[in-house]
């Protein structure tokens, strides 16, 4: 049995076990267009404990997914400043790994050789790699489906797939930019139970971008409230109820309640 | 199963149809057979003369495989020295298209004086042709990437030759193979004008020394063949694709 460890080399990453805390300090980001410049980023602070799940919510195009690009490299900010245990870092690559509304997945590839995508780049062993994500399938409902294509795949077992992807890459830090955003409401709220299944697993710190209130107050430890162009940071609210939460209950409606009033201004339809 | 059975008899029944009419016309107008053949006798002769058109398609399939070889292997290779490299592109992408003004068989008879009456002559005009479609064909595959994955794959850190090999190759082959299966179809051409032109063997010479015999049943015999020829050569892409696409044909590999 050579890899009879294989499996167990994933489970590596405790809660609270590995250090990412992770601050984000005045960032601010502008584009231009010939003569107009259109300023995306405002002054964008926040900080995230190792192992914590942050939401940030925002109306739609406010420039959330242009915060993730600079996080992830993609982008490079025009001011402010992103730190890693209070060490200056110029982005988060290499230390985080990103997940997307789209699910990018290769249609060459089936389920397991999808899901060690960032393990193979990584340079590791790709039958080590499989017998990993092997172990795995059972955890993300894909039981049967290693060998199967992404277009016989459904919509929600594409997004697990996806989601299994990130946690393969063994980052302490994921990026989830309204990853189930293209799911139907009944889908959506069984993939965030799965979301902190793996989360509770695998503990990495999250940083999730969502513009649905309720999946914000359904998963996350604190949640920051983002407001329209120019994005900026309006204000943000600790979430200490227990989990699993049901958005029915009196707490969660009083913080939807000030949630809400916090968005209302950036929800105003703007007048003919 | 259904469908698919009708997409089967549907052509099937045509030609059985075209075939029949074409019978009947011939016997009907008596139609002299060194005219017009009908079908029946054509297909006797390309029965009887078995030993002949065998001996001749050997040459034609060797000139075809060879030249189609050559093509794919100097197309291939300067399509990603193309894709590689912006000097190499802006400098032979112009060319090569250009290139394609010249009408490849006007050429032909200079290829039968460099390269004389054998398999060579027919071999570099086979490959002259398919060569232009599978070099820009391939170099748009390789081009047409998509964004996101490929900024995953920046995010995952991934150099430029894992970007290359795990996703612009795959995400190309669908083109490249459809680029193949028109090239198959016409390096039958390629090979069969080369012949005309001057050659000893093969089925393309077969044809325009029994045209000038006025034995017309043998002519299209060979033409009959020639078909069965690129037919079972495209049903070979056509297989070749399956096994290195899977992906899209629901199959799994294991």
């Amino acid at each position: 049995m050579p890899f009879s460890h294989a499996g167990k080399a994933v489970f590596y990453m405790k809660k609270h076990g590995v250090d990412s805390l992770i601050q984000v300090e005045d960032l601010s980001k502008a584009f231009s267009r010939g003569s107009d410049t259109l300023q995306v980023l405002q002054q964008i602070s926040l900080s995230a404990e190792p192992g914590e799940l942050i939401a940030i919510i925002g109306p739609s195009g406010c420039g959330k997914s242009t915060f993730f690009n600079i996080l992830a490299g993609l982008l490079s900010p025009d001011g402010g400043s992103i730190s890693l245990n209070s060490k200056k870092v110029p982005h988060l690559r290499g230390r985080m790994a990103y997940m997307q509304q789209k699910d990018l997945l290769l249609p060459w590839r089936n389920t397991l050789d999808n899901a060690i995508l960032g393990m193979e780049i990584q340079g590791e062993h790709k039958r080590m790699a499989r017998e990993q994500a092997r172990d795995l399938l059972k955890t993300f409902g894909l039981e049967g489906f290693g060998d199967s294509y992404p277009q016989e795949l459904s919509g929600g077992m594409r997004q697990r797939v996806a989601l299994m992807r990130t946690i393969l890459c063994k980052k302490d830090i994921l990026l989830l930019d309204e990853p189930f955003g293209a799911l139907d409401a009944i889908t959506r709220s069984i993939m965030q139970k799965w979301l902190l299944k793996v989360w509770g697993q695998f503990g990495p710190s999250i940083l999730l971008v969502t513009h649905d209130v309720d999946e914000a107050l359904i998963l996350a430890d604190r949640i920051y409230v983002m407001t329209s162009r120019p994005a900026s940071i309006k204000g943000s609210l600790q979430v200490d109820l227990q989990r699993p939460r049901k958005i029915t209950e009196l707490d969660m409606v009083k913080c939807k309640e000030y949630l809400l009033g916090l968005l209302e201004d950036e929800l105003t339809v703007p007048e003919p | 199963m259904k469908t698919r059975l009708v997409n089967t008899a549907l052509p099937v029944a045509l030609l059985a149809i075209l075939g029949l009419s074409w019978e009947a016309s011939v016997h009907f107008f008596e139609i002299p057979s060194y005219i017009l053949p009908g079908p029946w006798e054509i297909l006797k002769v390309m029965w009887q003369r078995m030993d002949l058109f065998a001996a001749h398609g050997v040459v034609t399939l060797i000139e075809i495989g060879l030249g189609f070889w050559l093509a794919l292997v100097v197309g291939l290779t300067l399509a990603v020295l193309i894709h590689a490299s912006r000097i190499i592109e802006r400098s032979f992408l112009p060319l090569i298209i250009s290139s394609q003004t010249i009408p490849v068989f006007a050429i032909a008879p200079l290829l039968i004086l460099w390269f004389g009456y054998g398999i060579g002559s027919k071999v570099v005009m086979t490959a002259i042709i398919v060569f232009f479609p599978i070099v820009i064909n391939t170099v748009e595959g390789l081009k047409a990437a998509d964004p996101d994955t490929l900024a995953l794959l920046q995010i995952l850190e991934a150099s430029p030759g894992q970007v290359f090999f795990k996703v612009r190759v795959p995400q190309s082959l669908p083109l490249v193979f459809s680029v193949i299966k028109i090239g198959v179809a016409v390096s039958v051409i390629g090979a069969v004008i080369g012949e005309w032109v001057g050659a000893k063997e093969g089925l393309g010479y077969l044809m325009i020394h029994a045209n000038a015999q006025l034995q017309v049943e043998l002519v299209f015999a060979s033409i009959f063949w020639l078909s069965i020829l690129g037919m079972g050569l495209y049903g070979l892409v056509v297989v070749v694709e399956r096994l290195l696409i899977p992906w899209r044909h629901g199959g799994s590999n294991k």
